[in-house]
């Protein structure tokens, strides 16, 4: 009987021990080749949603326009520029550096947004 | 309130010669038949029945000013802005008295591409009405700061593309308000182009009839949405000796009309699409209705010298 129970705890500790070295390896590598953080604003009704949003330094951020009218996401200390945005059109850029980035629609310059990189 | 006299008047908007609240609707909406007009700064309304059952006498101004046609166009709320912009040619050219001449407030194109704008000049050449003067929307400044819309529409004007001309002694002052916008911000006129207004309008006599037209709106019609021009009272300033100002602008896609003073601001109807009344709707984008009423809310703005006086009339008319 305590053979049974020693084999038992024995493997059930082998097991944690094996799973634990495994997450523990398999965490290490999830990060090694985790992909970009993604973010994305929508543009609909003549605003940026959501109008200010936080991300980590190396982010990309993707506007994505849904409106039935043009817009555009342009930097007030110029670091970023879209093209004229139609509907269903795409603008990303990747923030490598922390600061608090202020844009609007230079189009329709009542719609502003804020992207803080930390 | 209502007065018949025998010329037909029907409001005299200012009985005491000033408008105590400075603020008049004369129609709310295109199509309803009711003439503006301005005379020395004085607004009244006349029938449509009574006025201009003739054509103006020849030698009085009388033009047209179109708004908006936003080529290239293409959704829900109006999915042929081309058809709309022709029906808007057909309207100007069944006036009772031909038209000398055309305004257009801008957004020609939606997106400032050289194939819109193309389609419009193609559609406008069948106005009778051949010489058109324009001022651009935000929705022509898209490339290049608008290099595609100076480079057509542009030559000898100043600066973002500015410019002043004269038409039987009506001096006309085309504006630009859609350059260089600040985030957060309305309509600018900006510094430079400030200086040459101020310089433009210095020597002329005070009883000269002005007439101005810019995209956005000159008076604060909504800031919220944008609808207003940041530095416009400092142009207006340089209006005040004047006895007879009428501003005339596009962008908000609805008629609407103010009188302060001597002058009376009138914006007109798109020719491809109409916008929500100011704060009735969460945005100022593209305000969808049935088919069928699409031209009811979409028109053209006639300006005819009051035969025998010396008053503008202002005339919305719809598509429909």
């Amino acid at each position: 009987m305590s053979r049974i129970v020693f084999t038992a705890v024995f493997l059930a500790a082998f097991g944690l021990g094996f799973a634990g070295s495994r997450s523990g390896g398999g965490n290490f590598a999830a990060r090694a080749q985790e992909k970009p953080v993604l973010s994305e604003v929508k543009i609909d009704n003549f605003s940026f949603g959501p109008a200010e949003i936080t991300v980590r330094a190396g982010t990309t951020v993707t506007w994505i326009n849904r409106d039935d009218i043009p817009h555009t996401a342009v930097s007030t200390d110029k670091s970023f520029k879209s093209k004229v945005l139609d509907t269903d059109e795409k603008f990303s850029f990747t923030f490598s550096k922390p600061g608090a980035y202020e844009y609007f629609c230079s189009i329709h310059p009542k719609m502003t947004g804020k992207v803080v990189v930390q | 309130m209502t007065a018949k006299t025998k010329d037909g008047l029907l409001h005299d908007h200012n009985k005491d010669g000033v408008d105590r609240r400075g603020f008049l609707k004369c129609m709310a909406w295109a199509g309803t038949g009711v003439f503006c007009v301005m005379q020395g700064g004085v607004l009244k309304s006349y029938s449509m029945s009574h006025m201009l059952s003739g054509k103006a006498a020849p030698g009085e101004l009388s033009f047209v000013q179109i708004s908006d046609s936003h080529m290239g166009f293409n959704k829900t709320a109006n999915p042929d802005v081309v058809g709309t912009l022709r029906a808007a040619v057909d309207k100007i050219n069944a006036l009772p008295t031909p038209p000398e001449f055309m305004l257009h407030t801008g957004d020609i194109s939606h997106l400032s591409k050289p194939e819109e704008f193309d389609t419009v000049d193609q559609i406008l050449k069948g106005a009778t009405p051949k010489d058109i003067f324009y001022v651009p929307g935000e929705h022509d400044m898209l490339n290049d700061d608008g290099k595609g819309y100076l480079e057509r529409y542009a030559k000898g004007s100043k600066g973002a593309g500015w410019y002043s001309f004269d038409k039987k002694g009506v001096h006309f002052i085309g504006l630009v308000n859609v350059q260089n916008l600040k985030a957060g911000g309305l309509g600018t006129l900006g510094r430079e182009q400030l200086e040459w207004m101020e310089d433009d309008v210095k020597h002329l006599k005070s009883s000269t009839p002005i007439m101005v037209f810019a995209h956005i709106p000159l008076w604060s019609v909504y800031p919220e949405w944008g609808w207003g021009t940041e530095d416009s009272s400092q142009a207006l300033g340089y209006l005040k000796k004047f006895g007879s100002v009428t501003v005339l602008n596009g962008h908000i896609h609805q008629t609407m009309q103010k009188v302060e003073g001597n002058v009376t601001f009138h914006t007109a109807a798109s020719t491809a699409f109409p916008q929500p009344q100011p704060g009735t709707a969460p945005s100022p984008g593209p305000m969808k209705v049935p088919g069928e009423q699409l031209k009811s809310v979409l028109g053209i703005t006639n300006v005819n010298q009051v035969h025998g006086q010396h008053a503008l009339a202002v005339v919305d008319s719809s598509l429909a």
